[in-house]
């Protein structure tokens, strides 16, 4: 792809906890409108990629660049104001305020919006995400499929141009993901490129057309859905486990 | 679609205006002690609220706002003693001592929970220590507002009483304006998870700050309130742990996390003060064991507990939602 569809950038991505490797010399690349999902062994580095990407941890190595500016040395909440935004592996819901308040405070803050315009939306990501009754509920009522619900709410709340979200499938029934691949369907048909970590492949492959699969701290295959499921190194490192255990 | 007024918040916003203009003209129909008692209590609700803004809302714990009660009285002792006239110098002293807070605040606010608490205390602990070497004080044996003996005596009582009232409605509305506005949701979303606040896009830091000077500043007028009513100032007195202890009573008592919940509490403080105060040591006990058995038993406090249970919202800090009826839960 030509380089003026580049939106983000990640560079040589090194990041250690003490003496453990968790990411080696990553290089990743997300494309304006591209949906990308990734998937790896657990243990493999996704989550923590995720959080070098959204500014929760700094790396220790490496340059991220998004629309065009070098954003490694910002902290997540001003990468969240420039369109960076994100679902959390387990939940981290504003346990005290309602789902609405929730979302108000990314609206506010990251989409930097005011007033009625604010309001309008939070009302719109709820509608869309299914959980406008359940707008005046404290967030620490709600159940665990519905904080997960509220993570991807609260994320597109922001007005995200990357939507980055970890794991936010598990657990569903068959019935609850197909909602799910429909909602990240309609923020996907809007513009909005998606970074998504998930196990269940077969619900990834209903909505990526790219995926990246990670292994020990390093990207082993980079590729479309069906290339990548079929190299020889991923089954080795993740389908082979997988198939093993159908339910991880 | 979204409320933020109920009819009964405005109802009730009523009744707050309608009881202020009484005490308004509190001084000229109450007796003396009743005057004396009253700015106490306007101190105690000041002390509470901003207790509750700092914990409450920006999950802020701290031990040591005595530090900024005790320099609130000192700077106002150092102002009026330089010849400010001796009321506008209380209001100065608040804000010295808030614009002081902002500093302390950029290497105390990146502690975090139990050591952002114990290091507060010390920071108290040394404003004491450091106020004692100030020649005008005479160390532990204090001086005194002298400026105010110019005044006559019931038009010092009457004129604290004003200025207590006065600085507790600016310092409530205050308060009350930042909840309902951007950074009081920024604020309330930090206290429940800072990592998430910040995924979203709030600057932690810097909404901290906004509530740590508040609170500052709060403190520090009601500090030097109280000295404009105690007239004498002995630093060991002010910069006693004891007044964070009583905040956190009234907070606890009243509700954590509620606008109205310390202001009940302080008035709760107040009353048990006044029928209990003669009984010293046992009734500081007594204090202790009800703030314990609240945070055991009833952790959302008196207010906390009737707003769940009866969907109370008295002043509206929230926001509700109206949904059409056929998306109301469980109706379709």
């Amino acid at each position: 792809m030509p380089d003026q569809d580049v939106l983000l950038t990640a560079s040589g991505i090194g990041k250690r906890f003490n003496a453990l490797a968790v990411l080696s010399d990553v290089d990743f690349a997300v494309h304006d409108r591209e949906a990308i999902g990734i998937v790896g062994p657990n243990g493999a580095g996704k989550t923590t990629l995720l959080n070098v990407l959204s500014g929760a941890l700094a790396a220790d190595a490496g340059r991220i660049v998004f629309r065009g500016d070098d954003v490694s040395r910002l902290d997540a909440a001003e990468r969240c104001r420039r369109g960076i935004a994100r679902s959390h592996q387990i939940p981290r819901p504003f346990a005290g305020m309602t789902v609405f308040e929730n979302l108000l405070v990314g609206a506010r803050t990251g989409a930097g919006e005011h007033g009625e315009a604010a309001y309008r939306r939070c009302i719109e990501s709820l509608e869309l995400c299914g959980m406008l009754p359940l707008a005046n509920r404290r967030a620490e009522t709600l159940g665990l499929l519905d904080r997960k619900r509220l993570e991807l709410a609260r994320a597109l709340a922001t007005d995200p141009v990357l939507l980055l979200l970890d794991e936010i499938g598990g657990g569903l029934t068959d019935a609850e993901a197909a909602e799910l691949v429909g909602i990240i369907r309609v923020i996907y048909g809007r513009g909005i490129a998606v970074v998504w970590i998930e196990h269940i492949v077969h619900v990834l492959v209903q909505v990526v057309g790219r995926m990246v699969c990670m292994d020990a701290g390093r990207v082993i295959a980079d590729g479309t859905p069906d290339a990548v499921l079929q190299d020889a190194a991923v089954i080795d490192a993740y389908l082979g486990s997988a198939h093993a255990h159908p339910d991880s | 679609m979204v409320l933020r007024w109920t009819g009964r918040s405005a109802a009730f916003a009523t009744a707050i205006a309608a009881a202020l203009v009484v005490l308004a003209v509190g001084p000229f129909v109450f007796a003396p002690g009743v005057t004396d008692r009253l700015t106490a209590l306007f101190v105690y609700v000041i002390l509470g609220a901003m207790w509750n803004a700092l914990a409450g809302y920006g999950g802020l714990v701290s031990v040591g706002q005595q530090a900024f009660f005790g320099l609130g009285a000192f700077a106002a002792i150092r102002l009026s003693h330089a010849g400010v006239p001796v009321y506008p110098s209380l209001a100065v002293a608040a804000l010295l001592v808030g614009l002081l807070a902002l500093p302390l605040g950029e290497v105390m606010l990146r502690l975090r929970g139990g050591e952002f608490a114990i290091g507060m205390w010390v920071v108290a602990e040394l404003a004491h220590l450091l106020v004692n070497l100030d020649p005008l004080i005479n160390g532990e044996t204090g001086t005194s507002l002298i400026a105010l003996n110019a005044v006559t005596a019931p038009a010092r009582r009457a004129d604290t009483y004003w200025s207590a009232l006065g600085g507790m409605v600016v310092l409530l509305g205050a308060m009350f304006l930042m909840l309902r506005g951007r950074v009081g949701a920024s604020v309330q979303a930090i206290r429940d998870d800072e990592q998430a606040a910040a995924s979203v896009g709030v600057r932690v830091l810097a909404t901290k700050r906004v509530v740590f000077v508040l609170a500052a500043l709060g403190c520090a007028l009601a500090g030097a309130l109280w000295l404009a009513s105690a007239i004498t100032f002995q630093p060991r007195a002010y910069f006693s742990v004891q007044w964070t202890a009583y905040m956190i009573f009234m907070t606890l008592v009243g509700g954590l996390g509620t606008f109205e919940g310390p202001v009940l509490g302080a008035v709760l403080f107040f009353v048990v003060e006044t029928v209990f105060g003669a009984y010293g040591v046992w009734y500081l006990v007594g204090l202790g064991a009800a703030a314990l058995l609240f945070a055991l038993f009833v952790p959302a406090g008196l207010w906390g507990n009737a707003e769940r249970r009866y969907a109370l919202r008295m002043l509206p800090v929230g926001y509700h939602v109206a949904l059409p009826a056929s998306r109301q839960p469980g109706g379709g």
